[in-house]
């Protein structure tokens, strides 16, 4: 029997982590994530899971360990924010490219500057190109499924990718919500234990990682490492799939929303899907044609099956909760346009930036989006292909 | 140790095979080697290595010249990615994945660059949280690997491609940092400061101390390097005996806090002894520059005494 329970992001992570008890956990505090590695350490100083918890000085050390542990053998983890990723960076690199089936919880937030801590996925998605698979949620329940189906993802053959498990800041990650846990032992086995062929703590099978290589090995290394990643996404299916007969929740890729026979589609990554539907559900009322593609995998970056699900549609409305500072568009809006033209879409698309820094994202703001690309078929006149919403003042649009 | 024995030590099998890619003469690979002599056989370790000249040399895909585990992972990091290795190692063991019988001594190597530099707070890290692991400077006074820059371990006065001597400067303008006494303020198992001598027995003894003291150990070892200090290759026994002789290079010992002098010269050399047999210090002998001489020797002395003083305690 599933377990109702009322839990937060961070808790329902927490709690996760416990069930899954993995060998070492390195961690260094941020805001929002600091109350993962606080929960862990009070489940393990109160006897209900025993990881060896790491209280390391840095976030690029909580890398650096989680790096060392994993590749000793050990199944291993570690949590951050913002800042925090951002100083990982040269080691997010290291734990793909040496192939680490790690974990790292990413509860999103803000980059400097002005340093803030609300939520926005500029850590995230600057880390996008670092080699790690990147799984986003919408809520609690999510976070909390997508954790368990991480090391399933990332340990299996053909892939042996980090995963970033990545929830919103603050709404998703300290606001409370009903959730429906799996109990301890259904955990333990799917993910079962960690296997690995080639360990440095392998007594008469030593191996030597992280060489200097050549230019004659880099590039085949590299593709490879590119192989994996594209594995990825069959690989996830999978799980998610094994993760629907034990749970009866069901993941993809992306979710769709009322897209079915919808000409207009919003697409949106995290916590503001829900606000998203929300306007959808108020807006079929009135007889819009209008849906919601939530993605839910950003990295590997499915965009041939995002293309063929927006095929149908006239307009898509792509949602950055980041600024990439290309002078073009975020980063969802650059990779979906390029998908869509790739796979020979021709559907219009507009890219938005919203709800940076914790900015608030409403169903009025979601609505108006709606009714800009409405309008934008009617007349057949487009509106600014990359702009912002919900900015206090059109002066700072100029 | 009233049994050591050099023909034995240097007998054991290598753990750091030949035909690795260090320049011939090099005091690091040196250094590493007496260093792994400490290993008891049948023992297993994990070898950290921060990005410097041992580990671009030492595992150039495909080839190791590792006979341990080893693992490279960043320039900055070396503390913290055996902080990793040595608590997966507590993890497994505690929950049964390594045999009981099995044992696995945790040893990493960096440059000055990668300890007193760049590495200095993963290194601060580890040793705080008392990992059982030892850290292993080999200590060279640049950065070598990149083209002989300065260091904070760079002896003053040296000529380095970043403190250039020419008419307006005489080379580095501060002293070296000491971080063997900067890490025995945490209050770590062992630290001591070493280098290569006559019969190798003060590395050989301190390196078993070392591996096998439980907790967080550091070793600093003086490893010359023949391209940066500029001194004839087949020199570099006399280098480090000089360095130890003028007390530029004192061999000590912090065991659980208590400070120990392992060799005081009978008669203490002048510094110009040292410093004459090496290019990076030509500028200092011409005429006119005495007293840059003298300031270093104020400062050797300085150093001595207060190190003395610490011994005494």
């Amino acid at each position: 029997m599933a377990i109702r329970e009322r839990m937060s992001g961070n808790e329902a992570v927490a709690y996760a982590i416990r069930q899954v008890n993995p060998d070492v956990m390195p961690a260094f505090p941020i805001t929002p994530s600091t109350e993962i590695p606080q929960m862990v350490s009070t489940y393990i100083a109160n006897g209900e899971m025993d990881t060896e918890f790491i209280p390391v000085e840095s976030e690029h050390s909580s890398m650096s360990a989680t790096i060392g542990a994993q590749a000793a053998g050990a199944r291993s983890l570690t949590a951050t924010s913002s800042a925090g990723l951002a100083l990982m960076w040269e080691e997010l690199l290291l734990a793909a490219s040496n192939r680490l089936p790690l974990v790292l919880t990413l509860v999103n937030r803000t980059l400097s500057g002005p340093i803030n801590i609300n939520c926005d996925h500029s850590d995230g998605m600057g880390a996008r190109d670092t080699g790690w698979i990147q799984i986003y949620a919408e809520n609690n329940q999510e976070a909390y499924d997508n954790f368990i189906q991480a090391y399933p993802i990332a340990e299996r053959e053909g892939v042996h990718l980090p995963v970033m498990v990545c929830q919103d800041g603050f709404i998703t990650s300290h606001a409370v919500e009903n959730i429906e846990l799996l109990e301890d032992e259904k955990v333990k086995d799917f993910v079962g234990e960690y296997a690995p062929e080639e360990f440095l703590l392998n007594p008469g099978r030593p191996i030597a990682v992280g060489p200097y290589a050549v230019s004659n090995y880099v590039m085949e290394a590299k593709k490879n490492q590119e192989i994996a990643l594209e594995n990825a996404k069959a690989v996830i299916l999978d799980v998610a799939e094994k993760f629907a007969k034990i749970s009866g929740r069901h993941y993809g890729l992306f979710e769709e929303y009322r897209t079915q026979d919808a000409e207009m589609i919003m697409l949106i990554i995290g916590s503001a899907a829900g606000t998203a539907k929300q306007a959808v559900d108020e807006l079929r009322e009135k007889g819009a044609k209008v849906g919601v593609l939530k993605l839910r995998v950003f990295r590997p970056f499915p965009a041939e099956e995002i293309a063929q699900a927006l095929k149908n549609c006239k307009i898509v409305g792509i949602m950055d909760r980041c600024e990439s500072y290309n002078g073009n568009g975020g980063p969802l809006g650059s990779e979906v346009t390029a998908g869509l033209f790739r796979y020979k879409v021709m559907i219009e698309a507009v890219n938005y930036i919203y709800g940076l820094a914790g900015r608030d994202f409403t169903v009025e703001d979601a609505k108006s989006v709606f009714v800009e690309m409405e309008n934008a078929i009617a007349t057949g006149v487009l509106p600014k292909q990359y702009q912002y919403i919900g900015l206090r003042s059109q002066e700072a649009e100029r | 140790m009233s049994d050591y024995s050099l023909k034995e030590i240097m007998n054991k099998p290598e753990r750091l095979a030949p035909g690795h890619r260090m320049c011939a003469g090099c005091g690091a690979t040196i250094a590493v080697r007496a260093v792994l002599r400490g290993l008891h056989e049948g023992d297993h370790a994990v070898i950290g290595n921060a990005t410097g000249c041992l580990e671009v040399s030492s595992y150039m895909y495909p080839y190791t010249a590792w006979e341990d585990s080893y693992i490279h992972n960043a320039f900055e990091n070396a503390g913290a990615t055996l902080s990793g290795v040595e608590t997966a190692y507590k993890a497994l063991k505690k929950r049964g994945r390594i045999p009981e019988d099995v044992n696995y001594k945790f040893i990493t190597f960096g440059g000055d660059g990668g300890t007193y530099d760049i590495g200095f707070q993963s290194l601060s890290g580890a040793m705080e949280r008392g990992h059982d692991l030892v850290y292993v400077c080999y200590d060279n006074g640049a950065y070598m690997n990149t083209g002989i820059q300065r260091s904070s371990a760079t002896p003053m006065y040296a000529d380095t491609t970043t403190t250039p001597v020419g008419k307006k400067s005489d080379g580095k303008l501060q002293g070296r940092k000491d971080l063997a006494s900067i890490i025995a303020d945490h209050n770590v198992a062992y630290v001591a400061q070493t280098t290569l001598t006559s019969n190798f027995i003060d590395i050989h003894k301190k390196s078993e101390k070392a591996i096998y003291t439980p907790g967080a150990s550091f070793l600093n070892v003086m490893a010359p390097c023949p391209r940066g200090w500029r001194y004839d290759t087949a020199d570099i026994m006399k280098i480090c005996k000089l360095a130890v002789e003028t007390c530029y290079w004192p061999l000590f010992e912090v065991d659980h806090g208590k400070w120990s002098l392992n060799y005081e010269p009978k008669k203490k050399l002048p510094i110009e002894d040292f410093l004459r047999e090496q290019g990076r210090f030509k500028h200092l002998f011409k005429p006119g520059k005495e007293e840059l001489i003298a300031q270093f020797q104020a400062e050797v002395d300085r150093r001595w005494e207060e190190l003395k003083y610490k011994c005494a305690q």
